[in-house]
């Protein structure tokens, strides 16, 4: 009914509008500048119409060589000798350019030149420096040389610390506190300049890892790789105490440290393009991290400039600012906001590969061979801190790729019924493509072989009981359901600690854990819960209870809970032993105390993963090794696993070369580890990453994250696809004012008529107080005449 | 009133004292050097003589408040509590643990959060206060009674879901804003028009309960009665006299936000990509950046009390009967 009743008095009012008469429009003079208004705005917002509104990037990158990312997180270094998450690699191995990388097509990994000209081959020797042959064994082996030859021509990014004056003479590198004034970007020194890359960059980068002010974390293991490292660190340490000590006060920066100064007897440059590298003893896995950004060069240049007073005040830094010889060059670095990389003016171009894996042709990843890569011009990092907008703007071709959520899974990727996974129909329709990879990780679960019921210490009894009971355990915990509900399918059970991808790892059958699971049909199942109870039994824990005391068996899993969201995690977790009538006390902390738990082995179990640094098998075996452990040397083996075996066969296969002799051995320890369960073994999680049609040239690598220098852009496309997927829909607005009219207007037209009544009210009743005073005044005077005519009479 | 006003300061001072020793007391609870050390060196290949060596160099190797090693007034001063405090009483904010400076950084991230906070305040406020006005003037009609369940509707709404919703809608379906992001400078009103309309949108509710709570108990007092009996129009007696005789709880609520304003919002600047300093806090809790923390909490602090200072200074203003004697 009062809905009825604005339409009439909304009708009424705007009858005399509805007759567009011009003289009456005069009338409403207020409705005539509303009315003006959307107009206007009607005139603005059709003439708008064709454009897009939502673009979040600047007008002037429209169709340009530009590829648009996000990161989450803001990378904590950028400094090469301290960079080691991926999030961090994902700018810096754009930046800087190691001696090696891996092959961007060919699987298994496969290692060839980056910077230098060719890979390095070892040369053996004895302790007395004698050339051993290659065939020599491993304890004769007492150094090996690497003679890497690097590139002539390369040339670096340009960079304020190369910039000279007229005389020759470094322009940055003798700064006064005047000469700092009113400089706090890398951009405030207009001066730039670049120089060819020489032998001794990598020296002084290989030295920096054992500079005291910057905290490498791979020093501890490096020094015991590169002869002459530890001792330069002592070095370094006790030059800088002293500076330390010589600062005067109120002064922040302590002096230069200047790394040219110290011989590191274990590099050594022989010419302008070639350097020698001496480990100790064989350590075939150097080489892989010779492909890591801790051994790419950076010039002594940017370190001096970098340590001059009022610039570590200032955030400039090569922590913030680096320098490298790669394609890309940082020059933008606002990690709340954005990020950007731009095409390095110096680079050489590399060739794109002309070689991949079987189907690379096919999925057109071999359309660009021999081309000089890179092929964007720029890359714009934008900080998305939440998935929700980055998974929008994405859909919106605001993003050119992106990973899946769990939250979007469903509406991005349908899997079939053989577990294939392929694009909803919807993704299709957008021309967007999916690409799936099994990543080189291994999550677990890891006993705690100190422990007393789950370890393997105690007499022979003992340690058998705790073997059946973690084998049962094993079988008892379903990863294959673990993946379907907690990672959409996206993983694959493990069978062993080595991931697919790595050598050692067996594939199918032949790759099946016997110990957990039973072949049927031609496929391996996980064995029956029947069978775990009877390990149970056999360990003297029948339906989950001591045999000899009655008590139930109650279990501690310790593990980092991030978040409600792990509730369900962790009671899938109870139920998992409670299939075994074990009971599981969940001891959920933060990550600083779970880790320092792990380190002080006062834990039962607990849950952990490990990400490979390199693509070889004693990566991950190397977890197991004795002298490793957690609780006695703080070393990568958590579970504090022991067994003299696997030891034994440990040190006998890291130094070998891949061959079936090393796989031989390899399954000898897979087997010894799948029987003692010091793990149960987790699952590899897979990756899928979605890409629009205009992007090209992608393959997941692992192993390393300097591909975007392949990647290649169809710019127009991309602009044809945005402004089909983003057009405004300015009738909103409209729609919204005049809803907004039509919500003011009763309540405007009622207290304009509450106005007039009361207005009339008013008046009336002011007249007719008017009326009584003036009747009421005459009444007096009248009564005052006669009191006077009274009074004049008495 | 200079004598309240020093009085205040002086009591700040206390306060600010005291935030900080708590602030110190609960982080070292949860946290040890160590900790902070392995966050910052990472989780993999991380040795103690590189914790020792971490901690060493930003002066966390020496005891939290006493030190016994030391004599006379070192035991004091040679700790981490002494030495940390100091400076930032002096407003020397110090490091970041990823080596940042920290003032530096507030500088930059303060603009941002309040290019966001201020138009959402000061919208807000007008919206609010003019809805609540226009509820309290129709009181009891359909207009008020609808108004009253449609605020405790709004209020009852996650703030996420006006965020995801707008998004979704102005942004996604209408296509009429970007979804999120940030530009320096002018470039930053096309970034900003969404996450004003959703900061109004989602305080309706709230905003205009309060505020016409306050209006309605002021129709009700002897002054408007007064004024309505000399004839004057309802719209003068709402905007001349209720409107400022309601001053004093309005600026009450608004003067105690401002430094709100300064320390940004965390979830929206999440999920707009505004790079303010609301996540700057969160962020080093989680990092566990002890210097960004007490940093925060200092400023955070300080600006509370300089807004209370404010408020009481402000009631000065709008009602002459209050003195500060």
């Amino acid at each position: 009914m009062e809905g009825r009743k604005i339409i009439a008095v909304w009708l009424r009012y705007t009858r005399p509008m509805r007759r567009l008469d011009p003289i009456r429009w005069q009338c409403f003079p207020r409705l005539h500048g509303v009315a003006v208004i959307v107009a206007l705005l009607a005139m603005g917002l059709l003439s708008a119409c064709g454009e897009v509104w939502n673009d979040p990037y600047p007008q002037a990158e429209r169709g340009g060589n530009v590829l648009y990312s996000a990161f989450s997180e803001r990378p904590k270094h950028l400094d090469p000798a301290q960079a080691y998450a991926s999030d961090e690699y994902e700018f810096i191995s754009q930046i800087y350019e190691p001696p090696l990388q891996y092959h961007y097509l060919k699987r298994p990994y496969t290692l060839i030149p980056a910077s230098a000209a060719k890979l390095p081959q070892p040369i053996y020797l004895d302790a007395q420096g004698r050339v051993l042959p290659d065939s020599a064994p491993a304890s004769q082996i007492a150094f090996t040389d690497y003679d890497i030859h690097i590139q002539p021509g390369i040339r670096y990014a340009p960079h304020p610390a190369f910039a000279r004056d007229a005389a020759g003479k470094p322009r940055y590198l003798a700064l006064s506190a005047a000469d700092m004034r009113g400089r706090y970007r890398l951009s405030d020194f207009p001066e730039i300049g670049t120089r060819e890359l020489e032998a001794a960059d990598f020296i002084n980068q290989i030295k920096r890892l054992a500079h005291p002010r910057i905290h490498s974390p791979i020093l501890g293991h490096m020094a015991e790789i590169i002869v002459g490292l530890k001792e330069l660190a002592a070095q370094l340490a006790a030059e800088d105490k002293a500076l330390q000590a010589a600062r005067p006060p109120g002064v922040s920066t302590p002096a230069y440290l200047d790394l040219q100064r110290y011989p590191l007897a274990g590099a050594q440059v022989i010419d302008r393009h070639h350097f020698r590298l001496r480990i100790k003893g064989k350590y075939p896995q150097f080489l892989y991290w010779l492909a890591m950004p801790f051994f790419a060069p950076v010039p002594p240049e940017a370190d001096r400039f970098y340590a001059q007073p009022g610039m570590a005040e200032r955030n400039l830094s090569l922590d913030w600012y680096p320098v490298g010889t790669g394609p890309y060059a940082l020059t933008e670095n606002d990690p709340n906001a954005r990020m950007v990389l731009s095409r390095n003016p110096h680079f050489r171009g590399e060739p794109y590969p002309a070689e991949g894996e079987a189907g690379d042709a096919a999925a057109g990843l071999l359309a660009d061979v021999g081309q000089r890569a890179p092929f964007i011009d720029r890359v714009v990092y934008t900080r998305e801190k939440e998935g929700i907008p980055y998974w929008n703007k994405f859909l919106q071709g605001y993003y050119d790729q992106s990973a899946i959520a769990s939250d979007n899974f469903d509406n991005a990727v349908r899997i079939g019924a053989e577990g294939e996974a392929s694009l909803s129909p919807d993704m299709e329709q957008r021309g967007m493509r999916l690409r799936t990879s099994v990543a080189t990780s291994s999550f677990y679960l890891a006993f705690n072989w100190l422990d007393a019921q789950l370890g393997g210490q105690g007499d022979a009894a003992q340690r058998e009981r705790a073997r059946k009971l973690r084998q049962a355990i094993s079988i008892a915990i379903d990863f294959e359901e673990s993946i379907s509900i907690f990672a959409n399918g996206r993983g694959i059970a493990a069978q062993g600690p080595i991931p697919p991808g790595i050598f050692g790892f067996r594939d199918g059958l032949e790759g099946m854990n016997p110990l957990v699971y039973e072949r049927v049909q031609d496929a391996p199942r996980r064995k029956s819960i029947d069978q775990a109870q009877r390990l149970m039994q056999e360990a003297g824990y029948p339906q989950g209870r001591d045999a000899s005391t009655g008590q139930p068996l109650v279990l501690a899993l310790d593990t980092v809970q991030r978040g409600p969201g792990d509730k369900a995690r962790l009671d899938w977790y109870r139920k998992q032993f409670q299939k075994l009538g074990i009971q599981l006390d969940i001891r959920a902390t933060d990550w600083n105390r779970f880790q320092e738990k792990i380190r002080r082995g006062n834990t039962q179990m607990f849950f952990l993963g490990w990400n490979a640094d390199y693509p070889d098998p004693e990566n991950f075996l190397f977890l197991f090794y004795g002298p490793n452990a957690v609780a006695r040397s703080d070393g990568e083996n958590k579970s504090n696993y022991s067994n003299a075996e696997f030891d034994r066969l440990f040190e006998q296969m890291k130094n070998m070369d891949n061959g079936p002799q090393r796989q031989a051995l390899i399954d000898r320890m897979v087997a010894l580890l799948r029987e003692d369960a010091p793990w149960v073994w987790g699952f590899h999680p897979k990756d899928y990453s979605l890409y629009h049609a205009w992007l090209s040239n992608i393959k997941p690598n692992h192993m390393a994250r300097n591909g975007l220098k392949y990647y290649r852009l169809d710019a127009p496309l991309r602009e044809r696809q945005r402004a089909a997927w983003n057009q405004p829909q300015p009738w909103v607005l409209l729609g919204g004012l005049l809803l907004l009219l039509l919500a003011i207007a009763p309540a405007v037209l009622a207290w304009r008529r509450r106005e007039r009544h009361s207005a009339s009210g008013a008046s009336a009743n002011a007249n007719a107080n008017a009326n009584a005073n003036a009747n009421a005044n005459a009444n007096a005077n009248a009564n005052v005449i006669n009191d006077d005519s009274a009074g004049g009479k008495s | 009133m200079s004598h309240y006003l020093l009085r205040r300061l002086f009591y700040a001072v206390l306060i600010l004292i005291g935030v900080n020793l708590i602030t110190f007391v609960l982080f070292f609870k949860v946290n040890t050097p160590d900790d902070m050390a392995r966050m910052q060196l990472g989780a993999k290949r991380v040795t103690p003589a590189a914790i020792a060596k971490w901690k060493a160099d930003r002066g966390y190797d020496q005891p939290l408040v006493w030190n016994s090693e030391r004599q006379g007034s070192e035991q004091l001063t040679q700790t981490i509590f002494f030495q940390k405090s100091v400076e930032m009483f002096r407003f020397e904010f110090g490091r970041a643990d990823d080596g940042r400076d920290i003032a530096r950084e507030i500088s930059q991230r303060m603009w941002p959060s309040l290019a966001l906070a201020l138009p959402v305040f000061l919208i807000g406020m007008l919206v609010h206060i003019s809805f609540a006005l226009l509820m309290a003037f129709f009181r009891g009609s359909y207009l008020d009674v609808g108004g009253v369940v449609l605020c405790v509707a709004m209020m009852s709404v996650s703030g996420l879901f006006y965020i995801i919703g707008g998004q979704y809608l102005v942004a996604k379906v209408w296509s009429l804003v970007p979804i999120s992001g940030y530009a320096p400078g002018m470039d930053a009103l096309r970034f900003l028009w969404l996450p004003v309309l959703v900061g109004v949108i989602g305080g309706i509710g709230s905003g205009t309960r309060w505020y016409r709570t306050i209006f309605i108990e002021e129709v009700s007092k002897d002054y408007v009665r007064t004024a309505r009996a000399k004839g004057l129009s309802e719209l003068v007696v709402f905007y001349r006299h209720i409107l400022r005789n309601a001053m004093i709880p309005i600026l009450t609520g608004a003067v105690v936000a401002l430094p709100m304003l300064f320390m940004g919002s965390l979830i929206t600047e999440s999920f707009f990509g505004i790079p303010g300093l609301g996540s700057y806090t969160i962020e080093a809790i989680q990092a566990q950046d002890f210097g960004v923390v007490r940093a925060m909490v200092f400023i955070g602090s300080l600006l509370y009390i300089v807004g209370l200072i404010l408020t009481d200074v402000s009631y000065t203003l709008v009602d002459p009967r209050v003195r500060f004697e």
